[in-house]
Formats: structure tokens, C-alpha cells, sequence
């Protein structure tokens, strides 16, 4: 064996084939703008919650991207719905609203 | 997947491609990766198929090597095109040919910024006239070698010594076309075939006989990435990327792989024996990886030419293994003696490939 300094890397890529995306397509039915998300990362600079504990809008959406839903939840459940993310996103999303339709779609409360 | 369907839409996307008279400029690392691609394409063109293909000594490099590392900004690699452009214009060419992949896809970058931005067109024109005094000029036509290839391939498919056909079975070689990124995942319109359905290899290679294997990963990227490679780093990404896209062809058992791109097949071939080293896996027949050629080496063998001097022996993955399946005689002595019968070194045998 060589060692070339590099190697082949343990791929952390979800196949697109296999999860289900229908959670997502209704969260984009109910909240358009989740497809506007250029993930710039303002929404998680500015909150104050992200200070304290892993919460990340930014992260958050490209995880349901990824189907990856309690991850997504884990990090959403610090957000005070304190609205700052709302007023830096250069996208205009009301992100606010946007993580109360993900707590409603994505959650298990019935 | 209904595979007549999928030729019938490739069909529909074709570009115009001129018959004669082009302006050649060579890719600044097919010649160190693959010394003699650029040497068949142009013995192909005019001497085989008669055809005008003019080429310079003043020509550089398009800069894209720098651009996509971030190492120069946009302007300066518009001013570089456009220094070329002028060239071709300067000794009257309008047809536009280049060999590499990167350059093709930064020259339809580069002229479609300027139709949309026609006074950065301005800026440039200027900037040409200043540094080099010369006049300002767009092609008429722009190609990339692979499509000039793809447009005489039944012209070279009837000159053809050698069939893309297994002489011992009879059956069509199975052959993985892997087109370059640059090539139309960013101008579609501009390749033949699309994004999604290029069939500039695969003409090629049906022309000639052969049969394409299509298998999940066929559009991924090769690796290479200028980013993923030139970082040390960052290698594992390029590995992993040729690993994923090896592992989705494995199933199909492929002869060979033929490319369009300078750094597609020097990656799918050198990064077959980084995977042999590190996993101790092969994918081709005995312990022999895939051989990976270009489509210029894949028409010199149809063509004839002896497979040393068409540098098949600065290959990683030897390739031997298809020669023996397309009947073509080689002499194994001569494979490490130079054009001038010189020795020129044997490379250290890999431990796990052949």
C-alpha cells in the first residue's frame, strides 16, 4: 500500500432515488419560498439562538434538501421565532413563517 | 429507459459544424498527458481527410487553468481569448477549432459575456489593442476537436483498418463514453447532443462499430475539478468522484473508455491505481484496470496507427488487453523505445494493477 497523503473519503451523500421527498414538495407547496433559499448563511450570522446551541436555518433547509428530517429538527427547536433572520434575508423570505410550516409539516404531533 | 427513444432526442440536438478551413490551438497539458493526441488529430484531419486545419507557434495557453484556480481575474483571460481570436483572424481563419475542453468551454463562457455585456467587449477590445496591437475579432463558427472528429466519423469509419469489434467473438466492443464537464453542462446549445444527451463520443464510437454502455453514473464528473485537484488536500474528493463514477460502471464490464477531455482520462487512468493501492481493486479483466483513451487515440487505432506511436505506452492502465481484443498487431519491444528507437525508461511496476 501507498501512502499518497489523500485517500477515498467516507461519503456522507444521500441518494436522491430512495428518500422520500413528498414531505418537502408540501412544505414547498405551502411555503414557495423555501426554493428562494440561496443559503448565504445571514439568517444564521444574525440569531442568537445559533450563539448557544446548534441552531441553523441555513443548515436546517439543506438537510430536508437531503431528507434528512430530525436533523433538520434538532436544529430548529432552540429558534425563539425572535424574527431577526426575517429581516436580514437578502431573499426576502419571511423565515419566521418558514420554520413555523416546517415545525407543522415536519413534526410528528398529529 | 427506452434506448431508442434517448438516440431519437439526441437526434434533435445538433450543432453546425463547418466542413474546412479552421484555426487549430492546442489544449497547454494534453501534450505532457497524452503526447500524441494533438500530432493524430491533425495527421487525421490533413493528411488522412485532406482537410485545412492552420495552426501557430504564437498561440498560449487560454488562461483557464489560472481562472478557474482564481489566480487571474476574468478580463485578464478575455484579454488572452481574445489575443487568440485575433490570431485566427490575422491569417484569415473564421473557423475556430481547439483541443481542449476547459479552453472550449471558456471561449463560449468568454462570448457570451461579451454579447451580453457588449461594453465589457469594448473594454477588452481596447485592453487587445493596447498590450498586443491587435484588432479585435470574434469566430464565426467555434468547435471543440471532438466535434470536428464526430462530424468526419463515417468519412474515418470507411477508411478503418480496424473495426471497434471484438475479433474473437464478434461482438461490438462495449465502450463508456465520458464527455468533459466544460464541454455543454454550462452551454448546452453549444455541444452536440445537449447537456443531457451529448452524442459527440458516442457517434464516434458507433460509427466505428462499437457500443455504448450506459450506466447510472455516466454524466458524472470524471474528478478532476480544478479546485479538488490542485489542493492536496482536497484530492480525496477528486478519488472519491472517479471511485463512484468506476464502481456504476463495473456492473457493465466496458472494454475501454474513451474521453474528450484533457484531464477526464489522465485522471480515470491514474486514479485507477491510486484505487488498486488503496482498496486493491481492479476493474478491467486479470488484475488490468479499464484502458481509458482519447478520441483521438481511439480513431488512430481504427485508423491503423501503431499504438506507440500514439503514446498508448504513457498510459497508466496498459492497453494491451483491447489491442488483443481488436486484432491489432504491436510489438511489445517497442513499447518504451522513443520516436527515434531510443530507450526512453520502463515505469516501476504497480504492485496491484496491470
Amino acid at each position: 500500500m501507498v501512502n499518497f497523503g489523500f485517500g477515498l473519503l467516507a461519503s456522507s451523500r444521500i441518494n436522491l432515488d430512495l428518500f422520500d421527498k413528498e414531505k418537502f414538495d408540501s412544505l414547498a407547496t405551502e411555503e414557495p419560498d423555501v426554493r428562494k433559499c440561496i443559503a448565504c448563511g445571514s439568517c444564521t450570522a444574525v440569531c442568537t439562538a445559533g450563539k448557544f446551541t446548534p441552531t441553523s436555518l441555513r443548515a436546517a433547509i439543506e438537510e430536508l434538501q437531503n431528507g434528512r428530517d430530525e436533523v433538520a429538527m434538532n436544529m430548529l427547536k432552540g429558534c425563539q421565532l425572535c424574527g431577526k433572520c426575517t429581516m436580514v434575508c437578502p431573499r426576502g423570505i419571511n423565515t419566521r413563517h418558514l420554520i413555523l410550516s416546517i415545525a407543522k409539516i415536519y413534526s410528528n404531533k398529529k | 429507459m427506452i434506448y431508442e427513444g434517448k438516440q431519437k432526442i439526441w437526434s434533435e440536438y445538433q450543432k453546425e459544424i463547418p466542413d474546412d478551413h479552421y484555426f487549430y490551438v492546442r489544449s497547454c497539458i494534453r501534450q505532457s498527458f497524452f503526447p500524441a493526441s494533438e500530432a493524430a488529430f491533425l495527421d487525421i484531419t490533413r493528411n488522412k481527410l485532406g482537410k485545412d486545419i492552420f495552426e501557430t507557434e504564437h498561440h498560449t495557453t487560454c488562461g483557464g487553468i489560472a481562472y478557474h484556480s482564481d489566480a487571474i481575474p476574468q478580463e485578464t483571460v478575455m484579454t488572452i481569448i481574445a489575443r487568440q481570436f485575433a490570431l485566427m483572424a490575422k491569417y484569415g481563419y473564421v473557423n475556430y477549432v481547439c483541443s481542449c475542453i476547459t479552453s472550449f468551454g471558456l471561449y463560449c463562457e468568454t462570448l457570451e459575456t461579451w454579447r451580453e455585456f457588449p461594453e465589457l467587449q469594448e473594454k477588452i477590445a481596447e485592453t487587445l489593442w493596447k498590450t498586443c496591437r491587435l484588432d479585435f475579432a470574434k469566430p464565426k463558427y467555434i468547435v471543440h476537436a471532438s466535434d470536428l472528429i464526430y462530424h468526419y466519423r463515417n468519412q474515418i469509419a470507411a477508411l478503418a483498418k480496424h473495426k471497434l469489434i471484438n475479433v474473437h467473438t464478434g461482438e461490438p466492443l462495449r465502450v463508456v463514453e465520458h464527455i468533459g464537464c466544460h464541454y455543454s453542462k454550462m452551454f448546452p446549445s453549444k455541444g452536440v447532443g445537449g447537456a443531457e444527451y451529448p452524442y459527440v463520443l458516442a457517434g464516434m464510437v458507433e460509427a466505428c462499430g462499437g457500443t455504448v454502455v450506459d450506466y447510472p453514473e455516466r454524466r458524472h464528473c470524471c474528478g478532476f475539478g480544478f479546485r479538488q485537484y490542485f489542493i492536496k488536500a482536497n484530492r480525496g474528493y477528486s478519488l472519491s468522484n472517479t471511485y463512484k463514477k468506476f464502481e456504476s460502471m463495473e456492473p457493465y464490464h466496458p472494454d475501454f473508455i474513451v474521453t474528450n477531455c484533457p484531464g477526464c482520462p489522465y485522471f480515470m487512468d491514474r486514479w485507477q491505481y491510486v484505487i488498486a493501492e488503496e482498496t486493491g481493486k481492479t476493474y478491467g479483466e486479470g488484475s488490468h484496470g479499464i484502458p481509458v483513451l482519447t478520441y483521438e487515440e481511439m480513431m488512430g487505432l481504427v485508423l491503423g496507427y501503431d499504438p506507440w506511436d500514439l503514446g498508448l505506452q504513457t498510459h497508466q492502465v496498459g492497453a494491451e488487453p483491447l489491442l488483443d481484443k481488436m486484432g491489432i498487431q504491436y510489438d511489445p519491444e517497442k513499447k518504451y523505445l522513443g520516436a527515434k528507437g531510443q530507450d526512453i525508461g520502463r515505469p516501476a511496476c504497480p504492485s496491484c494493477i496491470k
